[in-house]
């Protein structure tokens, strides 16, 4: 699928919604989930799939955080920063994060191996600290193992 | 095939062959509390050592029964057995489990929690009189933990849809309004309206089509009840679905779920599929004159977009901001067409009120705040969980009796109620009852549940700082006395923390406060000075000292706080310091 030219295979992501309803949205998740980002290409193809302007895209796309417009890394790492998880010590287990991927906020490395994000609550409060890798989710963390799963991440990296 | 009876025999056989057949039945909780303990791999476990072992059982992955503190929960129902439960289970003690337990019936140590069934098994307590299981009264969650999510005839089994069956057969559209009047079943979605009374708007609408929509957005830090119903027990919300869809004349439902988490989304889909399969969803439902569609949507990550008319901005694809009311949703809700609005709670109780009568419902809880309220306890406790307890509970029973209290011997601090939108609250909160009503006395609010523990090393300003950094981190950035006055308050709350205040910096919360208060269109900029306004109020000596001492009292506030900052409406691109007016 990776040799695919983009265009066809967003179109084909978009045309391979199922639900009823089909929105610039749902659009917009469709080529998000398939791609793991947005390229220009995609906001100009979900104008042209749903017959809007490509500022009516853009105003959608730019409003929720959870696109993104440039090549995904290879892994994502999510740490909550919800109440909970904040007095449990995500902190500490973000300080960890990034003191490991060589980072200073939420963002790519350095190498595009790994994507550092923060998330508003995963929703498993009851194991905080909570991260998620590759969306699996990995409660009750410490900083010690948060340390051994992204070091884990970057030997499958190579 | 779409006659009830048909469907209940064959879902009975079904289930007869599922718990007194001569295979063993393993349940193991996979919700996202199990999956954060490690349950995804521990059914991996499991598949292996039973195909290893040659063993031949029954393996379901099934929601949370609520104790998400003994996660990942392992059950195992032997043949003319009890159900013993396994608490904290890893995949090193799969093995134990298997040839221990299922082939020689030896408890391995320290792991068993507890048994569920008529007979006793020695040394083992009956997990129904544990005090996290006995003051619970599960009618949302009834099925959750007991039945798998994906497999529709386990429901029916359950009693699932006699509710919708006694409605389409034996009541009227009204008559069944009346039920949800009668229940006094106030909306958990946080604003407690009578749910019953709300469907009662939508009826004479012009329609089709007319929409019933499910709000699970649940982007409440805290909370995850929604999220636990439909991977619990999915099939009570498309069930209560219907029943709203036949009370009010709706054509169609929508389930609106943010993206990305998938345990919910996939089993509730899954779900949906099953209930067109059976004859549940579609036309002529069980072979009536009654026809209703389920669809899910998803949408983006935005908190406000569980605001409701937020929500329906955003299945109609758009920007999740809020519209301007009226027109009310109920004459011009989604695509312009009639809608009614519901929290997942308030719809999950829906199959049980109609099949067992609005009476029945009242008589749990407290007058005016019937039902149950499905507690998120988390924080500093030892038992942190999900809990269905009746209406009216005692703040300090569901902390110290359900949560276990606060561990390692310290004292409790601070209890954070309501979301992020809600109340940072001091010890003396205990005293007050979870309902609506006892809330709103007290000067907080129940919102949708989340319950979080802080101890004694916790400060008030650091947690406070966290929730208005949430706050203006979500504004949508439509109003802007809410897109601008979170960024002030955050400004003020983090100079504060770091004992830098300026003088009129308390003075500048309050009239922020007021200014979004008067000039938001919904909650979020209403209601999003309550943190700090609550945590002023309830902890003025955390606030003294690093006013005037010039330090941390437990010392939290010094570590930095590690949190994103607003990027709406500026989309991508938006850099700290661009933001207009920002008082620096």
């Amino acid at each position: 699928m990776a040799n695919e030219p983009t265009t066809e295979r967003i179109r084909s992501a978009l045309a391979s919604q199922k639900q009823p309803s089909v929105t610039v949205l749902s659009s917009l998740l469709a080529a998000h989930d398939d791609l793991g980002y947005l390229p220009d290409e995609a906001i100009d193809e979900v104008a042209a799939f749903m017959e809007v302007s490509i500022n009516d895209v853009w105003g959608v796309a730019s409003f929720y955080p959870n696109f993104r417009f440039v090549p995904p890394a290879e892994h994502v790492v999510e740490v909550c920063w919800g109440p909970t998880c904040h007095i449990r010590g995500a902190g500490s287990i973000m300080q960890q994060c990034m003191e490991d991927l060589g980072l200073s906020s939420e963002g790519d490395t350095a190498d595009g191996s790994v994507t550092l994000k923060y998330n508003t609550c995963l929703g498993a409060c009851s194991q905080a600290p909570v991260i998620s890798i590759d969306h699996r989710l990995h409660g009750r963390t410490t900083p010690e193992t948060v340390q051994g799963q992204i070091a884990r991440l970057g030997d499958g990296v190579g | 095939m779409s006659d009830y009876r048909e469907l209940k025999t064959r879902a009975d056989e079904r289930w007869q062959e599922l718990v007194a057949g001569d295979k063993p039945w393993i349940r193991v909780g996979t919700g996202l509390c199990g999956e954060a303990a490690g349950a995804v791999d521990v059914v991996e476990a499991l598949k292996a050592e039973l195909s290893s072992l040659g063993l031949d059982a029954n393996l379901s992955e099934v929601g949370c029964l609520g104790l998400c503190y003994t996660e990942p929960l392992v059950d195992i129902l032997k043949p003319g057995g009890p159900r013993v439960f396994f608490k904290n289970v890893t995949p090193e003690d799969v093995l134990g489990l298997l040839s221990g337990y299922l082939a020689d019936g030896e408890l391995p140590a320290g792991k068993a929690l507890g048994y569920l069934g008529a007979t006793a098994v020695d040394g083992l307590t009956d997990i129904d009189s544990m005090p996290s299981m006995k003051l619970q009264e599960r009618i949302a969650l009834r099925n959750s933990g007991h039945i798998a999510p994906d497999d529709i005839y386990q429901y029916i089994a359950s009693g699932g849809y006699a509710g919708l069956n006694k409605a389409l057969f034996g009541m009227k559209p009204d008559d069944v309004i009346t039920e949800m009047k009668d229940s006094g079943l106030r909306g958990r979605g946080g604003a407690g309206f009578p749910t019953g009374l709300k469907w009662s708007f939508m009826v004479r609408s012009p329609g089709p089509p007319k929409y019933i929509l499910c709000n699970c957005e649940e982007g409440d830090p805290g909370a995850y009840n929604d999220k636990g119903i439909l991977e619990g027990d999915p099939c009570t919300l498309l069930e209560g679905m219907t029943l709203a869809g036949y009370a009010t004349g709706a054509t169609n439902g929508i389930v609106f779920i943010r993206h990305g988490h998938d345990g919910p989304i996939n089993r509730t889909m899954k779900a949906i599929e099953q209930a067109y399969e059976a004859g549940l969803l579609g036309s002529n439902i069980l072979d009536s004159e009654f026809s209703f569609d389920i669809e899910v949507s998803l949408t983006g990550d935005s908190y406000v977009a569980g605001e409701e008319t937020a929500l329906m901005e955003s299945i109609e694809g758009k920007r999740a901001m809020p519209r301007i009311k009226p027109p009310f949703p109920a004459a011009f809700g989604v695509w312009g067409k009639p809608s009614t609005i519901n929290n997942v709670k308030s719809l999950a109780y829906a199959p049980e009120i109609v099949a067992k009568g609005g009476t029945w419902f009242s008589t749990i809880g407290v007058e005016k705040c019937t039902g149950t309220v499905i507690l998120c306890l988390s924080g500093d406790v030892m038992y942190p969980g999900m809990y269905e307890v009746p209406m009216g509970l005692p703040l300090r029973v569901a902390i110290e009796e359900l949560g276990g209290g606060v561990p390692d011997g310290k004292k409790l601090k601070i209890v954070q109620l309501g979301g992020p939108l809600g109340h940072v609250l001091g010890a003396d909160s205990l005293e007050h009852s979870l309902d609506f009503d006892s809330m709103k006395a007290a000067n907080a609010m129940l919102g949708s549940g989340g319950v979080i523990v802080a101890d004694e090393d916790s400060c008030a300003v650091d947690l406070a700082r966290v929730l208005v950094a949430f706050c203006q981190y979500e504004s949508c950035g439509k109003c802007f006395p809410c897109r601008l006055g979170m960024t002030q308050l955050l400004d003020f709350v983090e100079r504060i923390s770091r004992c830098e205040a300026r003088e009129g910096d308390m003075e500048m919360i309050e009239s922020v406060g007021n200014t979004m208060k008067a000039g938001s269109l919904c909650f979020h900029g209403q209601l999003g000075v309550n943190p700090i306004r609550s945590a002023i109020e309830n902890f003025a000596e955390d606030f003294r000292v690093h006013l005037e001492e010039k330090r941390c009292p437990t010392g939290s506030c010094d570590r930095p706080m590690l949190a994103p900052r607003n990027t709406r409406p500026f989309g991508q691109e938006f850099k700290p310091g661009q933001v207009p007016l920002q008082i620096a």
